[in-house]
């Protein structure tokens, strides 16, 4: 038993654990920047299909898996720049451009590869980004290992944590950002543009997304298949809810669904007598029981999903 | 009172009529929009546009067939349509169709194998209420999670949905109990009695979606003409005000999200009994999510989910054809899917920007006359 415990328990699980939780970093700091200003987006998934898709076709294009990444950015963020101007502009119910969004994104994919490859399902083999190794933090003990053998792209959502953390929680505008998703009207009252406001945090929201999705093209794999989020964008929403909206709880939750993941693999590649199926479910059950017995309510911004009309 | 009696029958028709027409109308103007940007994209592709869009549309109305198909297509989206309709005209944001559509399609599927000898017209439904049962069951977890310990419906379903997708994997492969010796990962075939024949010729229609209707009047009937279901409705339109004015909201939580979940379970045994026959893995494509999209088109009003189920049954089912004779892929009907909705959720449409016109116009003319008499007094 014990030995199993030791089996289970080495760094490679943690370095496993950090790459399942990128992409899902991505989208719930993404999910983040959009609800903290009170819009509602559901959108995620595709915007992270988006991000996968542009980010793989470009890479197949040029070769270079960097200008992929920035070209899936920028689908996503196209996504995000509709969503922002259905909800903010023409104050469609949010909910549901999140779901058409979704399923746009879908469908979007398989047209164009048809259209350029003949094969709807996938892209071919494209350029991606390789593991690196960071020089000096290699070398601290326990954890170095994890920096010995590091995705370039988990660097960046690590940073982007820290990053959103600071704009959110210590500069004018993330402020703002927080009394926007609260109290609309008590901003504009004070001088303040809401809707450019919104408008900035859901593009960045989209272009997150974008990243996120990237990450699952041209680092974890290295092509892009038709529907190769698989719902993570979804867990990216149950992480942001679980993270109550910050950064740091965004992370942290995101890490619990990475080691849950991660868990998974290792018990399988070790071959534990359980059913697979039943592994799988490990990640969900895990979080059901944790939001039930530890984090209990979640309190959602006040404005919500519900647009604003200055009057 | 009696003024109403003096209105002759023929106007009031006409009247109904006019109303009608008004409300058909930014659907109808949406879906023309969004053929016309599907034909930009079609175009774009090198596709033939005329003979994409005439095999879209003949694909999908053409013949006895392909309109069986395309009301066979409709029947899972109707029934989980309707399921998001209650949960979110009761303030539940009801994503978990799908995973209760998933343990509905297996409990009917494992009912539909036991007795043999039953007719068919007990059998049937007790198939699709063993769904029903199951589905509810599925939805009382995030229900109950929700009001004891104030868990957001959301993410509980969200993971509900993956367990369901596992659990029935599971039931079904190679350990699963349910699977019992068929080559595939499935379930054995139900009896014959329980499978809907065809009712009409040369088609493969049968009265599943007519079984649809009858529910959706039913959930209309339930939501509206009594006194939980207005409950249920005050408690989605303003919690609060519902709660002060002594309604059990807790209980109305609970009772709305598995009358969700039964709607989408019956929709699960539905399309055992009507296309399948049998419950295997990677049983639903997304109909949960799908279903969606159908019941915020339809307005969350049953009346309107059941045209836009038909709606997106018949686009999917028009796709193949589509993609068969004019090469464009059938995917393209996601991307229309999504545009119509955007079109609809967007208000843009002619009623509304007609209205925004005559607002805006009101607005300068009163601010015109305002400033007229602003000078005037100086």
């Amino acid at each position: 038993m014990i030995e199993m415990f030791f089996q289970i328990l080495t760094a490679d699980l943690l370095i496993a654990t950090l790459g399942m939780a990128t992409p899902l970093i991505f989208g719930s700091i993404s999910g983040m920047f959009s609800e903290l200003t009170g819009v509602i987006n559901l959108g995620i998934e595709g915007m992270m299909l988006m991000g996968a898709f542009g980010a793989g076709i470009v890479s197949l294009a040029t070769g270079n898996p960097w200008l992929g990444v920035l070209f899936g950015m920028f689908l996503g963020g196209c996504m995000g720049v509709i969503h922002s101007v259905m909800c903010i502009k023409f104050r469609a119910n949010q909910s549901v451009v999140g779901v058409g969004i979704n399923i746009m994104a879908a469908g979007i994919p398989a047209v164009m590869l048809q259209y350029y490859w003949g094969n709807p399902g996938r892209t071919p083999q494209v350029a991606s980004i390789k593991n690196i190794s960071i020089p000096l933090l290699e070398k601290i003990p326990l954890v170095g290992r994890i920096f010995a053998d590091i995705n370039p792209l988990t660097i960046l959502a690590l940073v982007l944590v820290l990053c959103a953390h600071w704009l959110v929680y210590h500069t004018p505008f993330g402020l703002r950002m927080r009394a926007v998703g609260h109290h609309p009207k008590a901003v504009d009252t004070a001088g303040i543009n809401v809707f450019a406001i919104r408008y900035i945090s859901v593009i960045t929201s989209g272009v997150l997304a974008g990243l996120g999705g990237a990450y699952l093209s041209v680092a974890q794999l290295s092509m892009f298949v038709n529907d190769m989020t698989a719902g993570r964008g979804f867990i990216a929403l149950a992480a942001m809810i679980f993270g109550k909206r910050t950064p740091l709880g965004c992370f942290g939750a995101a890490l619990l669904f990475g080691f849950s993941d991660a868990l998974q693999m290792t018990l399988q590649a070790i071959g534990v007598p359980i059913a697979s199926d039943f592994l799988l479910m490990v990640p969900y059950v895990l979080t059901m029981v944790a939001l039930a017995g530890f984090v209990g309510k979640t309190v959602d911004p006040a404005a919500n999903g519900k647009p604003y009309v200055k009057s | 009172m009696n003024s109403k009696q003096h209105i002759p029958l023929s106007l009031k028709i006409r009247s109904s009529l006019i109303a009608l027409a008004k409300k058909m109308l930014d659907p109808v103007v949406a879906i023309f929009l969004a053929l016309l940007v599907g034909s930009v994209i079609i175009t774009f592709t090198g596709d033939d546009v005329v003979l994409a869009i005439s095999s879209l549309v003949l694909g999908a109305f053409g013949n006895l067939r392909s309109l069986g198909q395309s009301f066979l297509a409709a029947t899972p989206i109707l029934f989980t349509g309707l399921a998001f309709a209650v949960a979110y005209r009761s303030g539940i944001f009801n994503i978990g169709a799908e995973g209760q559509f998933l343990v509905g399609a297996i409990a009917g599927a494992y009912v539909g194998t036991l007795f043999s000898h039953l007719p068919a017209f007990i059998y049937i439904p007790i198939v699709l209420a063993s769904g029903g049962i199951v589905g509810a069951l599925w939805a009382f977890l995030p229900a109950i999670l929700k009001i004891k310990l104030g868990v957001h419906e959301v993410i509980n379903v969200i993971m509900l949905n993956k367990i369901a997708l596992y659990l029935t994997n599971w039931l079904v492969s190679v350990d699963g109990p349910f699977r019992q010796g068929s080559v595939q990962p499935a379930t054995p075939f139900v009896c014959e009695v329980v499978r809907l024949q065809p009712i009409l010729p040369k088609s493969p229609m049968n009265v599943g979606y007519f079984i649809g209707i009858v529910v959706a009047y039913l959930m209309y009937l339930i939501m509206w003409k009594t006194s939980s279901g207005y409950q249920m409705r005050a408690v989605g339109y303003n919690m609060h005000a519902a709660k002060f004015s002594g309604i059990n909201a807790e209980s109305s939580i609970v009772k709305a999200f598995m009358i969700s979940g039964a709607l989408a379970g019956i929709g699960g045994a539905m399309e055992i009994c009507s296309v399948f026959g049998r419950f295997y893995a990677g049983f639903s494509p997304g109909y949960g999510f799908e279903g969606i999209a159908v019941s915020l088109l339809g307005n969350n009003h049953p009346a309107g989910i059941i045209i836009s189920s038909l709606l997106f049954g018949a686009l999917k089912t028009g796709a193949m054809r589509m993609q068969i004779l004019a090469g464009t892929n059938v995917n393209l009907v996601k991307v229309l899917q999504a545009l119509i909705i955007f079109f609809v959720a967007g208000k843009w449409s002619i009623t509304e920007l007609y209205a925004r016109y005559k607002e805006k116009k009101r607005l300068s003319d009163r601010g015109s006359v305002a400033n007229s008499q602003k000078g005037e007094n100086q």
